[in-house]
């Protein structure tokens, strides 16, 4: 049996053991610990293969699904670079979420439990999947569980707060339907490789005006799902009104899953299309990452805050991706990387925050850092990750995006780092009202971590600094990969668009 | 004109199904006219008859081909569609024992009345002529009629009757002018004759525009039927009043059957002036999605929400009219399957938790649903899902599969403003979820108890055929592409 075969099913059969498990018990908690680190471990048996053969998929599943007289759907997975260290940061993070949950989830935690399964499951479809359709059908399996989890769990108005978040998302993923419908018209299949392979021989050729349609139908889905700026509108409530582990999901994991489908799909699928539209949608970036800055500046509550900078950070993603060259490409998935783990920490953060003092407006708080020294260390050093200091994972990324957008459009790149300078100022100054500052009576008594805290965060920190100091570790697979990408929108990574549309049109000609 | 008009034995066989559920439905009046005491065993004998007529239509499929001088035909189509119709009646019948017993209504009438209901259908499934077509209509009608005021002491049942009869005859008047009109022209009402006489006749525009009036006439006629916009009003009002059982008999069987021969006649007898008709298809499919979406946003009971959205459904299989290609019919067909698992099992999971009288039917009624009854609420989040459009449901399939054959017709627009409206659509879905998930316990889940035996068996009927057209859909999708095929 195929590795990546066990890593899907795993979760799924833990989903169906949890719901069979008795309510009032340890059960469904060991449960999903026991398989969703099992998971992980197994998904690390994933690097060998895709390091030893680094320009193609690996570990690949394909089998023959939906026939139908006019289509045939292969359950076609594998997993490259990009796909493969995305695998690994979900099966890391998710039981950490189940550890979190553990303490955080009170309310019927055994269905808590088995929908994180489940979101597991779709996850790590998502960023496996060969076929469109494939990846469609996970897109939505993973959007299910955690509607569900924010809707019941939540905190206030959670119930508008979920609709919302599954309504917009949905907008999104129809448009991506309707795309993936017309590929399927145009080229007959809806396999990734094989829609590849007819692009690449001539086989198939789109004009324009298609690719311009399919590029905005997909674009749609994963501008809505990571979000890009201005279809943001449903973040903000969702991160807060849903529980913690679930915030902490929908950071770390869940955006990476737009950010992914942009750079895997919307690049290949339709080349031309995106390079059309890579300058407008490089200046929402900028504007997501300004706005998201600024309004996070403002922000008096901690789960907000963290919510508007992960929308600063996330334009730093998109940015890279259209920058259309390999030092931005490789900063975006790095970024992905980075991003999930500093927000990720963030969020954790946060919950043991709202646990201890069951608040998290800034007003409420105030000189932690005297009664909690460890607690307050070690969200400076995740602050400092998201900030970008160097020698901590956030840096790498957002260096090599800079760089890679300086290369496309110097303008760009100088905007994009007046965010940089954004985050530094909104980060540390919540950290001064936070932790330093006059001590409240209410943070008087504010107990430090307890073992039981520390378990998830030595890791996360360890792998900040992993990321941020030894990214030989990483860099490769994702440039092998990226490479591919580029090479497939016919643009080499050499090219450079230095003086803006006239060599782009020119090169657009040429082909 | 065949001067032999002796049966064979092979026009029987062709036949069976209808004789046999006609046969099983006067057996129930007479026992029940007979027999004393508790009246559920009329309801076993249904079903049997109804498994009879349902291997009897397998038995006709061996034996393909047209009977009583081409009145019907039996192809991969019709056996389709009568299988289907069965189904929905079996699974009906399931659920309306305990919700009978509860309202105290227990009788052998609704059985019968099922089972003559599905006489019609089966003869609209099979019917090869526009007499044929006009007979199964009524006779599928006048026994819905009365479903729909079963319960007669209840006065919204009663309004529900009274609504569904006065408009639906008036639609059928439509329907037998049309038929009227092609007689005139054609000399015939034979489907295939009907478009012979278009194909050869193609150069008189005069005889074309008058068989354009009459297609639009049968339009209207069976437009009625199926609840296209903007013949749509009484939808709402009917699956609203009736007794829940029979709103889900209602959504899932007649129209199935009347989509049936909607396709049929559409596409042999039309086909060959589809773009004329394609037009007006194509406006009433939209009009049928937005009306049917935008009113089920406003709804606040659920068995009315469920009767819009049952309107926005229609517009979705009117999309794979619009394509007129073999593979709209397909689509078609696997969409109408998969609609009538998923509405069934919806409108069982509310006829249960209505209670008597049908006290409950608001979605704030639902309430709590998920910590009271959790498996009842995990297969209500299945058939809401379904209807949603979420992967892995049959419901999903039957979208992409319709959908996908719009734009290999290339009607780009409709699939994207078809698509959009299945987004707008999940905003009153989820309402249900948020209802059943996100809220505490109400008054009326407070009491609920587990579904009865029957009930039970026909919830998760559905739910698995809801999941196995959403997981492998090859079988259906192949049987329904080689039924379409034949229609050349």
């Amino acid at each position: 049996m195929n590795l990546l075969e066990i890593l899907l099913l795993l979760p799924l059969a833990g989903f169906f053991i949890t719901m069979a498990s008795p309510r009032e018990s340890k059960v469904p908690y060991l449960v999903a610990l026991a398989t969703t680190l099992i998971t992980f471990f197994l998904s690390l048996g994933l690097i060998g293969p895709a390091g030893a053969d680094a320009a193609h998929f690996t570990s690949v599943i394909d089998s023959p699904w939906i026939t139908s007289p006019n289509f045939h759907i292969n359950l076609h997975m594998g997993v490259d670079g990009i796909s493969l260290w995305l695998v690994v940061l979900t099966t890391f993070l998710l039981p950490i979420a189940v550890w979190m949950s553990e303490s955080m989830i009170k309310d019927r935690p055994k269905s808590f439990f088995a929908l994180l399964l489940l979101f597991e499951f779709g996850l790590i479809g998502v960023f496996t999947a060969l076929d469109l359709f494939v990846f469609y059908l996970f897109w939505e399996v993973a959007l299910v569980p955690m509607y569900i989890m924010v809707g019941a769990w939540g905190s206030g108005k959670r119930g508008p707060a979920a609709v919302k978040f599954f309504v917009y998302t949905m907008f999104g993923s129809v448009l991506m339907l309707a795309s993936l419908l017309y590929l399927l018209s145009l080229t007959g299949t809806t396999d990734y490789i094989g829609i590849l392979t007819a692009f690449s021989t001539g086989h198939v050729a789109l004009t324009a005006q298609q690719q311009l349609l399919i590029f905005l139908g997909f674009f749609m889905a994963f501008a809505v799902k990571v979000p890009i700026f201005p279809f943001h509108t449903w973040l903000p409530n969702t991160y807060t009104q849903a529980p913690m582990p679930a915030t902490f999901l929908l950071a770390a994991i869940m955006s990476k899953m737009g950010t992914y489908g942009l750079l895997r799909f919307s690049l290949t699928m339709s080349p031309g299309g995106a390079q059309r539209c890579a300058p407008w949608i490089a200046i929402l970036a900028i504007i997501g990452i300004i706005y998201g800055a600024l309004i996070a500046l403002m922000q008096t509550n901690v789960k907000r805050l963290i919510a508007y900078s992960s929308i600063s950070h996330l334009g730093f993603i998109v940015l890279g991706i259209f920058s259309f060259n390999q030092q931005g490409a490789d900063g975006a998935v790095y970024q992905m990387l980075a991003h999930g783990l500093s927000t990720g920490a963030l969020f954790l953060l946060a919950g043991y925050l709202e646990q201890r003092r069951g608040s998290l407006e800034i007003a409420d708080l105030g000189g932690i850092a005297t009664p909690a020294p460890a607690f307050a260390t070690v969200f400076l050093i995740t602050l400092f990750a998201s900030v970008g200091l160097p020698t901590l994972c956030n840096f790498i990324g957002e260096f090599l995006v800079l760089q890679g957008a300086a290369i496309a459009h110097f303008t760009w790149a100088a905007w994009a780092a007046l965010g940089v300078i954004l985050s530094a100022g909104y980060m540390l100054w919540m950290y001064q009202r936070v932790f330093l500052g006059k001590i409240g009576e209410s943070t008087e008594s504010f107990p430090d971590l307890t073992p039981r805290d520390w378990v998830p965060v030595v890791p996360l920190i360890a792998l900040m600094l992993w990321l941020g100091c030894y990214t030989q570790t990483f860099m490769p697979l994702i440039s092998s990969a990226t490479n591919n990408i580029l090479e497939q929108t016919q643009m080499n990574n050499t090219y450079q668009v230095q003086s803006g549309s006239k060599e782009l049109a020119e090169a657009r000609h040429a082909r | 004109m065949p001067a032999n008009f002796v049966p064979t034995a092979s026009d029987y066989l062709r036949l069976a199904p209808e004789i046999a559920l006609t046969i099983f439905g006067i057996l129930i009046m007479l026992l029940e006219a007979v027999s004393k005491g508790k009246r559920t065993y009329l309801a076993y004998i249904s079903l049997i008859g109804i498994a009879a007529a349902f291997l009897l239509n397998l038995a006709a499929y061996s034996d393909p081909g047209s009977a009583f001088q081409h009145m019907v035909v039996v192809d991969a189509y019709a056996t389709f569609f009568r299988a289907l119709v069965l189904v929905v009646g079996f699974l009906c019948i399931l659920a309306s024992i305990s919700y009978l017993d509860r309202e105290g209504a227990q009788g052998g009438e609704y059985y019968a009345l099922i089972l003559f209901s599905l006489v019609g259908q089966c003869t609209l499934a099979t019917s090869a002529d526009l007499i044929m077509v006009f007979i199964g209509l009524e006779i599928s009608s006048i026994a819905t009629y009365i479903l729909a005021g079963y319960l007669r002491d209840d006065r919204r049942n009663n309004e529900a009757a009274l609504k569904y009869f006065l408009l639906g005859s008036f639609a059928t008047g439509f329907l037998l002018y049309g038929v009227a009109w092609i007689f005139g022209m054609v000399g015939s009402t034979n489907l295939d004759a009907i478009r012979v006489a278009l194909e050869s006749n193609s150069g008189s525009p005069r005889i074309l525009q008058v068989i354009a009036v009459a297609a639009a006439l049968i339009f209207v006629g069976l437009g009625f039927k199926v609840s296209v916009a903007p013949f749509q009003m009484w939808a709402p009002d009917v699956y609203q009043g009736a007794a829940a059982p029979v709103s889900a008999f209602m959504s899932a069987g007649p129209k199935a059957a009347a989509f049936a021969v909607f396709f049929r006649i559409f596409m042999t007898s039309f086909r060959p002036m589809e773009d004329r008709w394609i037009v007006l298809v194509w406006g009433c499919a939209l009009a049928t999605m937005l009306i049917g979406n935008f009113a089920a946003l406003l709804q606040s009971n659920v068995k009315r929400l469920l009767g819009y959205s049952s309107i926005a459904h229609a517009g979705y299989v009117l999309v794979a009219l619009t394509a007129a290609s073999e593979v709209g019919t397909a689509a078609a067909m696997f969409y109408l399957a998969s609609y009538a698992l998923m509405n069934i099992g919806a409108f069982a999971i509310i006829s249960h938790i209505a209670a008597r009288h049908e006290r409950f039917v608001k979605i704030e009624d639902l309430a709590g649903l998920g910590r009271r009854q959790p498996v009842l609420a995990a297969l209500f989040a299945l058939f809401v899902f379904s209807l949603i459009g979420v992967p892995l449901t049959g419901g999903f399939f039957g979208k992409f599969y319709v959908f996908e054959a719009a734009l290999h017709s290339n009607l780009v627009w409709l699939t994207v403003l078809g698509l959009v409206n299945s987004a707008i659509a999940a905003f009153y879905y989820l309402r249900i979820i948020v209802a059943i998930y996100m809220h505490e316990p109400g008054e009326a889940t407070a009491e609920i108890g587990s579904p009865a035996a029957g009930l039970n068996l026909a919830i998760w009927a559905s739910a698995i055929g809801v999941l196995v057209l959403g997981i492998f859909p090859s079988t259906l999708l192949k049987f329904a592409s080689i039924s379409a095929a034949a229609f050349k």
